[in-house]
């Protein structure tokens, strides 16, 4: 057993970008234990998908085709999925952290008696695989024991953002179409069409200024102080996820995994801790100022410019300076 | 329906974190633990379709005593009766070994429907619920955010990335974890917590855990990513500073 494989991720023949990110782990780790990367594509109608990673730098390309894969559930990607690692004798399995992995992944690594080490944001030598405890106050190194069945391979999911997608190596691999046992009775579910809610109305995407909003404001009668400050500075206001769980800001002003990504000229974080699932969402924000009165929360680890402090003093006393300079 | 609910106990939010001696954990010595928020958001699902369609809440939790006040709010909040697995070490063990555990307190249960959160607040892993479907045998759905009961089983609102969706139908017994925000969480009430004095909570012992799977090495303080200026000073004079930044730099002003 040896080897790197990379189970990407696609949807009605349309990559998942993360794909390539996990592409590029997975040359990287490949390189680092001086074996070979392989990938695996999984769905119907995949030809198109499958000659295109041909000319990526991969031993070989695993053609994972079924019709009864054309819509994903957990059930047909785990038992297919089983099949495809069991021919590639692949000893990494990579997977991009996607909602979709999050579904199926730790089924299939149970599989194999394994358990997946989901959300990596770093691989060193070892190897050893970095990931975020407590909303991101932690990093945590894993790895695999020295004790552990070497017949069962190590399953890795990569955060979105870790790995560039350009740094994939090119070259030429061969494509092996896996042959597949699975009927329709071991599917239980039955997945529905794609829906979104409703038009979004507000697109954070394009806004050039954000003041965003976190748990650390406590009521809601206390956005308000943060709305002013937004206006003031004529930015759109924006929230992290449990301040729209609370429903005191609509979705649709979300950022994170769940919600928006953004990468605003200026993201102004008020009271957001900055747990993983925010992060992802505006790290690629050209500025970051954050408000927050705990020194150790991990919005600062991305914050070019940060405040210690309670944000119901520094806020309005920020509102009055920007509406002084503009005056 | 008999609904069981998987919940955990973590370290309260705001809790200030240091890291164990033994580099491999944080000091739990004056930690406050409260109840896993999606766990929360999955207890409430449960009281919510048992108030519906009838029949029963259990709550379960794996841990050590600690865990039984958390199990006690939940009876408060209406859970008929709890599930204890008492365990003091939980140190070294993996999501296997841990599924493992619930699966045997569950099976003589034989519910119809297992909820639990999306992910825990501490570990973060995000794959008890999926584990324990896959060791129990049962169908699954991750990332929900309502839940419907059907003459045939369940049709469930799934949470894609980007602000999309999706329903998925499934069979009964199935197992399904919780997003936060698709409810408003309840308080207990002074009668609630009163009738929770007389509900059961049973005790049992969780066999061996398996051997870990993954190795939880070392943990330590992450490095910075970026260097950040901390600007100090009152109120007043770091609005200042900011302001300059937003003039100069960012050129938002």
């Amino acid at each position: 057993m040896s080897g790197v494989l990379v189970v990407t991720e696609q949807r009605e023949g349309a990559w998942n970008k993360m794909s390539f990110e996990a592409l590029a782990a997975g040359q990287q780790l490949a390189a680092m234990l001086g074996v070979s990367c392989s990938a695996a594509v999984i769905g119907a109608g995949l030809s198109p998908l499958t000659t295109e990673l041909a000319t990526r730098k991969l031993a070989q390309v695993f053609s994972v085709q079924h019709d009864l894969l054309a819509e994903y559930t957990a059930d047909g990607y785990v038992t297919a999925l089983e099949q495809a690692i069991q021919q590639s004798g692949a000893e990494y399995v990579l997977f991009p952290h996607t909602y979709q992995v999050r579904d199926f992944a730790p089924a299939l690594a149970t599989r194999f008696g394994q358990v997946l080490i989901s959300d990596v944001i770093a691989i060193h030598d070892g190897p050893v695989f970095v990931r975020q405890l407590l909303q991101g106050k932690l990093n945590a190194d894993y790895r695999k024991p020295s004790a552990a069945s070497p017949q069962a391979p190590c399953f890795v999911s990569v955060q979105a953002g870790t790995f560039r997608a350009e740094s994939v190596e090119s070259g030429e691999a061969a494509i092996v179409a896996v042959e597949l046992t699975l009927a329709s009775n071991q599917i239980r579910s039955k997945p529905g069409e794609r829906f979104r809610e409703s038009a979004q109305t507000v697109d954070l995407a394009a806004a050039p200024l954000i003041v965003s909003v976190g748990r650390g404001i406590k009521e809601e009668e206390n956005i308000a102080i943060v709305q002013e400050l937004a206006d003031a500075l004529g930015a759109e206001l924006a929230a992290s996820r449990p301040i729209c769980d609370n429903g005191w800001l609509p979705m649709e002003r979300q950022v994170g995994s769940s919600g928006q990504t953004v990468a605003p000229k200026l993201y102004l974080a008020v009271g957001i801790s900055g747990a993983i699932q925010h992060l992802v969402g505006m790290k690629g924000a050209k500025t970051i100022i954050a408000i927050n009165k705990d020194e150790n929360a991990p919005i600062f680890e991305v914050a070019d410019y940060g405040v210690v402090g309670d944000l119901f003093e520094v806020v309005p006393a920020l509102t009055n300076a920007i509406l002084a300079a503009k005056s | 329906m008999k609904i069981i609910v998987a919940i955990k106990q973590v370290p309260e939010r705001d809790a200030p974190i240091a890291i164990a001696s033994d580099g491999k954990w944080i000091d739990e010595d004056d930690l406050s633990f409260t109840i896993n928020e999606p766990d929360a958001y999955a207890l409430e699902e449960a009281l919510q379709l048992k108030e519906k369609n009838g029949g029963e809440v259990v709550v379960l939790c794996l841990g050590p005593e600690r865990v039984t006040s958390t199990l006690r709010e939940a009876l408060a909040k209406g859970a008929d009766r709890a599930i204890h697995v008492e365990l003091d070490e939980l140190a070294g063990l993996d999501t296997l070994a841990v599924a493992k555990m619930l699966a045997e307190a569950i099976r003589p249960e034989s519910p119809d429907l297992i909820l639990t959160g999306l992910q825990s607040d501490d570990l973060g892993a995000g794959q008890t619920g999926v584990v324990l479907a896959e060791l129990l045998g049962i169908p699954h759905a991750t990332i929900i955010m309502q839940v419907e009961k059907t003459a045939t089983g369940l049709r469930v609102k799934r949470e894609l990335e980007d602000g999309w969706f999706q329903h998925v139908e499934m069979p009964l017994p199935a197992l399904l974890t919780m997003q936060s925000g698709g409810n408003k969480l309840r308080y207990a009430t002074l009668m609630g917590i009163k009738k929770a004095k007389s509900k059961e909570t049973a005790t049992v012992s969780p066999g061996e855990p398996a051997a870990a799977a993954i190795e939880l090495a070392r943990v330590y303080l992450p490095e910075k990513q970026k260097k950040t200026e901390m600007l100090k000073g009152s109120a007043t004079e770091v609005a200042n500073q900011i302001v300059e930044k937003l003039k100069f730099e960012v050129r938002a002003l």
